[in-house]
């Protein structure tokens, strides 16, 4: 029991950096955006993060850097896409490679430094209860941090005002503009969202699970959280539900090998991407509403005249 | 006055011939071109071979250019990336990772004058040079130190693909481990990736959740090593030193130290006597080296280490000496048997004792 509580630990630690950047990135698609740079945003989070807490000590202020970092590239794409009109696939994938590169011009002087350990929540009592002590009262914020933003957002895009005009603009910007949104503000707010919790996410990995600073160190959780999005149908819980079926996967292949189990090491590798893909599928058969999950103007461009 | 028109076309032309000459003089030049895996900062193998690339440059100054690709996945992109390097002018080719040997011989036969070098492979051409370093005798010196230093009798390993390379590495560290302490066991988790530092963090924390209490790995990020520092467990490094990522838990690393091989090859380039050819170097040669003894490392055990580097340098002692079987029983080496450079290059297959099972 005590592994299977270790399991689930560690399976909601691997999930939660694609929590973070798919619910940001469902975000941003809702408002009919296509942002293809979340690995960039992700590893300038991951070095921002880790150089604020090196620098100030503060595990907040490394947070809040790695959120402004990750919305500072995704206003650039924004910039580029929303007033410039630019191609938002074309750019997206120039913003990742842009950010590979940048982080690792920056983070050349942090390559062995050490982070402070990430503090765990600690409730005297139930953090002590066996099994689920540790599991539900003895995570690090970020984990309840994540949860409660796929709630959050969840809410806001089904019951409020906000999220309604949200995906009124992600559906049809044209109507949208006609009762007088602001198409390309609403959006420039989408993305900045989804860089901002982009880089959380990679400061979860620069900071809580390894925690150093490595060149490339998201090693694809970017585009992971991307095909999430997809595969969940555009819906946060589905969204969480994909990253933590990949999470439990991923570290049960790792630990069925400890214990010996006689498995194929590339199946093994294989099984978190197949199994996620055919879950999502599954329930998001539905056929009819599944064709209309993807936000209609999803990667178009939008001008006023047009 | 009409001079003056003059005098500048000729100091134009002056000048555009220097630059020309510049030119044609820089193309004399040699050009050593480096592929690796993955980024130079990744402070384990691709890092190391760039310190090869440094040493080189250091030593040959204005005699040589170099170049450099990072992060080139073992793939069709390699081919693509070592075709460009070939093509632009490289005189010789250094592809670092398994993963590029067939890319690089297919590259090789179209530019027969341009020479390559590929590391840990085992197919030459008259232009492809192989060479490796005997890491599997520094996995004997370390696992000897695991064997004594383990108090659950259960060390970790963090294994990337099932090529001989690794595997070999398991099987020395294992059968080094067993012949002090009979009773360990070596638990192997297979990432199948060389770098992926949170990957490589949750297969370490798999193994210290599975009772492993002193980690080693075969994959390129320091992630587990620092993992060990937070668990108070200890690690020993990979490729190179990480010992600033666990001051008190680093035991030792096994250097992967190319510079005098690279140093050697360029030498030969500028003499005009590179040969293909296959080297494997080791503890004797300088290319696998540790870093300096953890002082959490008792002092018997310091001696037992020491022992073991001095008489494998020396020649007088093999990692792979019989009696060893099989996992599955058969036979493999007989008692005093050594095993061949041939056996080791092709090695797939786990030693007796050991559990689970190499993935196919």
């Amino acid at each position: 029991m005590e592994l299977l509580a270790n399991i689930l630990i560690s399976a909601m630690i691997a999930a939660t950096p694609l929590v973070l950047a798919a619910t940001g990135e469902l975000v941003a698609e809702r408002s009919g955006v296509l942002n293809l740079g979340v690995e960039g945003m992700m590893i300038i989070g991951a070095i921002a993060g880790f150089a604020a807490l090196l620098a100030s000590g503060s595990v907040l202020v490394g947070l809040l850097a790695a959120m402004l970092g990750g919305a500072l590239m995704a206003f650039l794409f924004g910039v580029l896409t929303l007033t410039f009109r630019a191609n938002q696939v074309a750019s997206g994938l120039a913003l990742t490679m842009f950010g590979l590169g940048l982080s690792a011009l920056w983070g050349q002087g942090y390559s062995g430094r050490s982070a402070p350990p990430f503090p765990r929540l600690s409730i005297p009592g139930l953090s002590d209860l066996p099994i689920l002590g540790r599991l539900v009262f003895g995570q690090d914020g970020l984990v309840y941090l994540s949860l409660a933003l796929v709630a959050a957002v969840a809410y806001v895009l089904a019951r409020t005002r906000a999220g309604l005009v949200l995906r009124a603009v992600g559906e049809n910007h044209h109507a949208a503009h006609a009762i007088g949104y602001s198409v390309v503000g609403v959006r420039y707010l989408a993305v900045m969202f989804g860089g901002a919790m982009a880089g959380l996410g990679g400061a979860y990995l620069s900071l809580v699970q390894t925690p150093l600073w490595v060149e490339r160190m998201t090693a694809g959780r970017g585009w992971i959280a991307l095909a999430l999005v997809v595969f969940a149908a555009w819906r946060p819980w589905r969204a969480l539900l994909g990253a933590y079926l990949f999470g439990l996967i991923t570290i049960l292949q790792l630990h069925s090998q400890a214990l010996g189990l006689e498995v194929d090491a590339q199946l093994l590798s294989m099984v978190p991407y197949l199994a996620t893909i055919v879950v999502l599928v599954l329930i998001s058969r539905d056929s009819a509403r599944a064709r209309l999950a993807a936000p209609a103007c999803l990667g178009k461009s939008f001008h006023a005249s047009s | 006055m009409k001079s003056r028109p003059f005098s500048k076309i000729a100091a134009g032309l002056a000048a555009s011939l220097v630059l020309a000459a510049g030119t044609a003089l820089a193309q004399t030049k040699p050009k050593v071109s480096f592929v690796y895996v993955g980024p130079v900062g990744d402070m384990g193998w691709s890092y190391q071979h760039h310190q090869g690339l440094e040493a080189i440059k250091k030593e040959f100054g204005d005699r040589i250019e170099t170049n450099f690709v990072e992060n080139v996945p073992e793939g069709p992109d390699a081919e693509r990336v070592i075709d460009q390097l070939a093509a632009t002018g490289s005189s010789l080719v250094f592809t670092t990772s398994f993963g590029f040997m067939n890319p690089t011989l297919k590259v090789a036969a179209r530019h027969p004058k341009v020479k390559f070098e590929h590391a840990t492979g085992f197919k030459q051409a008259p232009n492809v040079a192989t060479y490796n370093a005997r890491f599997y005798e520094g996995r004997h010196v370390i696992g000897l130190i695991a064997g004594k230093m383990t108090k659950t009798n259960t060390i970790g390993y963090i294994a990337s693909f099932p090529i001989p390379e690794v595997v070999m590495g398991i099987n020395a560290a294992y059968l080094a481990a067993r012949s002090v302490n009979p009773a360990v066991k070596l638990k192997v988790v297979w990432v199948s990736t060389w770098f992926d530092p949170g990957k490589e963090a949750a297969a370490a924390k798999a193994l210290v959740d599975q009772g492993a209490d002193i980690l080693m790995q075969h994959t390129d990020s320091p992630a587990p090593v620092k993992y060990a520092a937070e668990k108070g467990i200890f690690a020993f490094g990979q490729a190179s030193d990480m010992t600033q990522f666990a001051p008190e838990k680093h035991l030792t690393a096994i250097i992967d130290n190319w510079n005098p091989y690279y140093i050697a090859r360029v030498k030969a380039l500028l003499d005009g006597t590179w040969k293909s050819g296959d080297t494997w170097d080791g503890i004797k040669e300088g290319t696998v080296v540790f870093a300096p003894w953890s002082k959490a490392i008792p002092a018997d055990v310091v001696k037992l280490a020491e022992t073991a580097r001095d008489e494998i340098a020396a020649g007088t002692r093999h990692p792979f000496t019989g009696p060893v079987n099989k996992q599955d029983g058969t036979p493999w080496l007989k008692a005093g048997e050594k095993a061949t450079d041939k056996d080791l290059s092709s090695m797939n297959f786990y030693v007796a004792g050991m559990e689970g099972s190499v993935p196919k």
